[in-house]
């Protein structure tokens, strides 16, 4: 079906968005949630499991502490209120990657309710408001093997690997998020980098969406100015930031396309996909799973002790807002500057940089430069360019100590970025130094003028700007290694001239 | 065929006294062993107390005992005592079936909790006892396995679930016996077969290892064919389990000492409570009358007994009935061909869903189908709060009922069951019928306290137990008036097989 898609700014101009978010995080505890199985990543299929993971006959589940702990920390993170009691629940539904065909969940006694969190869109603060945050069990993976496309259809075989079954599973759920108008995708994208960077500050998750550490669900309805809302859909599979706000835009053209003609959204999942930027549908909400919840006779109730509570929250980091705070005014930066940092991923790769014993003006002229230029090129996300604040301030060290100009300070940051070594050794390797030596500088100079006499006749009769020339040409015999400056005093100092 | 009846003749003899003579030499655990297997072969194609018999994992465990023996060690109480299984706990590398079709073949790669306590304790695990299918029903003839006859009387029931462990200690296949309590599982058959059976208080029994039915109510505890040896056998199964979230961090209460002290026969300063509710119209005559006169017995041992109205008990069978099938249609959820056990309809042309529908089809038996049915209605969206949800309102008010009578009594009493063993395929056209046959132990289990079953008479030369039920960990004071029963009453012997 191609439909041809109203423009954006029609569509906000027409319809109001709402929108809510649906963020899974797998906790980076040592074991899984109900058992002494390891949570790390990757593994030959079906190697990290026991007999209460696989859901055996007779098996039981004994919840985790840690991931307890951590729950409440992101709680309390996300300005929640704290259960004094509540349970897990049995969230029943058949499905071969889930061994016992049932999720241990919680349903209407989540541990953490009623927070929220504040994001900055555009220099505004937008409140975000988090309905609950709930523990629950990850499932296994499925591998269909035998077809062409690796999904079911087609495939001769599916594989379960249940490694990954029992890893604890933050689920954070916002209340609707209304008011955003055009605004709406990048709230969205910007919730979700806040809820990372919460979580990560927290230390109780690596939050990689790549790697399905933090996985997002969003929910996106339009309605006329004044109108009920609308009928929402929920796209799944959203893997990476971009992808958020790819994912709002691209259903809220959608929605608009079919309201235009008087169609009915259908309420229904949908799936988004990387490469065309737009959502198929995905099974009908209309006919889901009645999920027949209740409390898991398993487990006894979670009644946290509010003394521990207290404890916990007064050990919280600094969350992430307060400490950019800090680090805006530290590093003098207007508001404006600091947006471009946030919006370049920027601000911990600085800060590491500035702790590293860069000034914090030099450190944000790499990253937001150089570097910048070559994750954008490559399409990488900032952080994973392949220099490390490490090296960057290594790099600035070379420079502040005369020895590399600006232009090698450029091409040896490339070799970095390449993987060649560090700064110190890519110098050396390519043989990049400015020259400091006057001795030997002074003798190509003098080279340079017994080779040029007529440039030097210029230069002696006034005609100054010819030194460029010259300059050029004791570049070229040092193989560039020469400051510019430097050089051209030199130069005019040979030929007695005054610069 | 002849029995031996003599001295020599271990299969006769109480747990206690096979230990003491393994313990000083005067035989070895090998030579008990092989007494039980003997027996098993002789007498088991009649009563069909076992599903699977383990001779070459005993006789390693006998001889294992043995070893330790010989190199000076010192053995615990129950040491080289044989010990018969419910087929609902699993045992690495023994078939584990839970009398149903759809885990045959099943070889758990772990141990439950009890049966490593039981191997740590030097008792020798002679085999897995048959049970009505996943533990749901009065008479073991829900097994799909066939039914276990009663060797009071072969054409008749041996109780259920646990007929196989209760029938095993009254054919003398087995000194002691584990079982499973989630409605009466142990009691019923106890009662039945002139067994003692108790379930101890929920949490002071690990259920880890045991295959889930309903995940609130399931305890598994000892069966023996005296009060002691039950209470020696509760204490090396009890207490506390990490493994287990609902276990009790607690010790087990002294029970051997509450069995010892009960044995002399005083009861003086003990209050019993008659449940008023459960000595009416419902119990058959003959029953009533074993426990008329047993309660004689235990006021001329010294205790007050009275009458106390639980009158909220009169819903337990309800509420019973919805909150076990409710936990039961999601425990067996995971039945599905997938990891483990049966897998029908695999040709490579169905989905996965037609091959799960298609084993738990041929893999669950009707009684099993009927509750998962019950159960998955009882959950649904709209229908919860209605029956799942009032059902527990109901066990709140019958744990009120027990802690108002606790604070006027320290133990209440009535009959185990309301009739005797009942003959085969008497109920078995009727859910209703067989149901009312755990009238008087559901209460218990609802509640979470301990209650155990004592023989206590015949009726027309059919066992009649008695039921005690004390608070949540006081099963001590069970095992005291239970033991004086005992001493009173006796133990009874069923007909030469």
């Amino acid at each position: 079906m191609t439909t041809t898609l109203p423009a954006y700014d029609e569509v906000v101009a027409r319809f109001e968005p709402v929108i809510g978010l649906e963020t899974h995080v797998e906790l980076g505890t040592n074991t899984k949630m109900f058992c002494g199985c390891p949570t790390d990543f990757g593994g030959e299929p079906n190697t990290r499991v026991c007999p209460v993971c696989l859901g055996l006959p007779g098996s039981l589940p004994v919840a985790n502490k840690a991931a307890i702990e951590a729950i409440i920390r992101i709680g309390l993170a996300l300005n929640c209120s704290i259960a004094e009691w509540c349970r897990f629940a049995r969230k029943n539904y058949f499905y071969p990657d889930m061994p016992k065909n049932f999720q241990i969940s919680q349903y209407d006694e989540p541990i953490c309710v009623d927070g929220y969190l504040d994001v900055e869109v555009g220099g505004e603060t937008v409140r975000i408001e988090i309905e609950r945050v709930h523990l629950e069990e990850d499932t296994g993976k499925t591998l269909h093997v035998g077809g062409a496309t690796g999904r079911i259809h087609g495939a001769t075989e599916s594989l379960v690997d249940y490694n990954r079954a029992g890893i604890p599973l933050v689920e954070i759920v916002t209340k609707p998020i209304t008011g955003t108008g055009a605004l709406a995708p990048e709230v969205a994208k910007a919730y979700v980098a806040e809820l990372r960077d919460v979580i990560r500050t927290l230390g109780v998750s690596d939050v990689r969406m790549e790697e399905g550490s933090l996985r997002c669900d969003v929910n996106t309805s339009l309605n006329l100015p004044g109108a009920e809302w609308g009928t929402r859909t929920e796209t799944k599979n959203v893997n990476s930031l971009r992808s958020v706000e790819r994912a709002v835009r691209s259903e809220m053209l959608r929605q608009a396309s079919v309201l235009d003609v008087g169609g009915r959204i259908t309420q229904e999942t949908r799936h988004f996909h990387e490469d065309t930027g737009d959502t198929t549908p995905g099974r009908s909400k209309e006919t889901a799973t009645d999920y027949r919840y209740f409390p898991e006779p398993d487990l006894v109730p979670i009644a946290p002790d509010p003394a521990w509570v207290a404890e916990l929250k007064a050990a919280l980091p600094e969350l992430p807002r307060v400490h950019r705070r800090r680090l805006q005014e530290q590093w003098g930066l207007s508001d404006l500057d600091m947006q471009s940092v946030l919006n370049a991923g920027a601000v911990e790769l600085i800060e590491a940089t500035v702790a590293a014993g860069t000034t914090p003006a030099a450190a944000r002229k790499w990253w937001l430069g150089e570097l910048s230029r070559r994750a954008n090129e490559s399409g990488v996300e900032l952080a994973e360019i392949g220099a490390t604040p490490a090296q960057v301030a290594e790099l600035q060290g070379l420079v502040d100590a005369g020895k590399l100009n600006d232009k090698m300070a450029r091409t040896v940051l490339e070799g970095v970025v390449d993987g060649e070594g560090s700064p110190t050794e890519i110098m050396t390797s390519r043989g990049l130094e400015v020259v400091s030596d006057t001795g030997a500088l002074t003798a190509a100079v003098d080279e340079a003028i017994a080779a040029n006499p007529a440039i030097a006749d210029k230069i002696r009769s006034g005609k100054v700007a010819a030194v460029g020339a010259l300059v050029g040409a004791v570049m070229k015999t040092t193989r560039g290694q020469a400051d510019a400056k430097t050089l051209r005093e030199l130069i005019l100092q040979r030929l007695g001239v005054q610069g | 065929m002849s029995e031996m009846t003599g001295m020599s003749d271990f299969t006769r003899m109480t747990a206690t006294e096979i230990a003491s003579l393994v313990a000083g030499g005067e035989t070895s655990a090998v030579e008990v062993t092989q007494a039980h297997l003997d027996r098993i072969a002789a007498v088991d194609d009649r009563v069909h107390a076992f599903l699977h018999v383990d001779t070459e994992g005993a006789l390693a465990a006998a001889r294992a005992v043995d070893e330790r023996r010989a190199a000076g060690e010192v053995l615990g109480p129950l040491a080289g005592v044989p010990v018969a299984v419910k087929d609902v706990l699993a045992t690495r590398g023994v078939p584990t079936t839970v009398g149903s079709k759809i885990l045959e073949g099943w070889r758990p790669p772990y141990d439950a909790t009890i049966v490593q306590r039981l191997r740590e304790a030097g008792t020798v695990m002679l085999g897995k006892t048959n049970m009505d299918e996943f533990a749901m029903g009065s008479s073991t003839e829900y097994s799909a396995y066939g039914p276990t006859h009663n060797p009071w009387d072969l054409s008749r029931i041996p109780g259920g679930s646990g007929g196989g462990s209760a029938a095993a200690l009254a054919a003398y296949e087995a000194p002691l016996a584990i079982g499973s309590d989630t409605g009466g599982s142990i009691r019923q058959p106890g009662a039945v077969t002139g067994t003692v059976g108790a379930k101890p208080t929920y949490g002071g029994t690990s259920r880890y290892g045991l295959v889930a039915f309903s995940s609130s109510l399931d305890t598994p505890g000892p069966c023996a064919r005296n009060v002691l040896d039950a209470a020696l056998l509760h204490q090396v199964i009890g207490g506390h389990d990490p493994m287990d979230s609902t276990s009790i961090p607690q010790p087990v209460p002294d029970v051997v000492a509450a069995a010892r002290l009960g044995a002399t026969g005083d009861l003086t300063g003990v209050r019993l409570g008659i449940v008023s509710e459960f000595v009416g119209e419902g119990a058959e005559p003959g029953v009533m009358a074993a426990f008329r006169e047993s309660v004689d017995a235990l006021t001329k041992m010294g205790a007050d007994v009275v009458e106390v109205s639980c009158p909220t008990f009169a819903y337990a069978l309800p509420a019973y009935y919805l909150i076990a099938p409710s936990e039961c249609s999601s425990n067996l959820a995971r039945f599905d061909g997938v990891r483990f056990g049966l897998r029908v309809g695999d040709d490579g042309n169905r989905s996965l869903e037609e091959v799960m529908s298609l084993t738990r089809e041929a893999g669950f038996g009707p009684e099993v189908k009927r509750r998962i049915m019950i159960g998955t209605y009882a959950l649904s969206s709209g229908y919860y709060d209605a029956y799942y949800g009032q059902a527990q309102k109901v066990r709140t008010l019958i744990t009120r009922d027990f802690n108002a009578a606790f604070e006027r009594v320290d133990a209440l009493i009535s009959p185990t069951t309301p009739s005797v063993a009942f003959p085969m395929g008497a109920r078995t056209a009727d859910p209703y019928q067989m149901y009312l046959a755990d009238l008087y132990t559901i209460p218990t289990n609802l509640y979470g306290g301990p209650g155990i079953s004592v023989p206590c008479g015949l009726s027309e030369g059919l066992p009649v137990g008695l039921q005690v039920m004390a608070p949540t960990m006081a099963d001590d004071r069970m095992y005291r008036v239970a033991a004086a029963l005992e001493s009173a009453v006796g133990t009874f012997t069923p007909p030469a097989l």
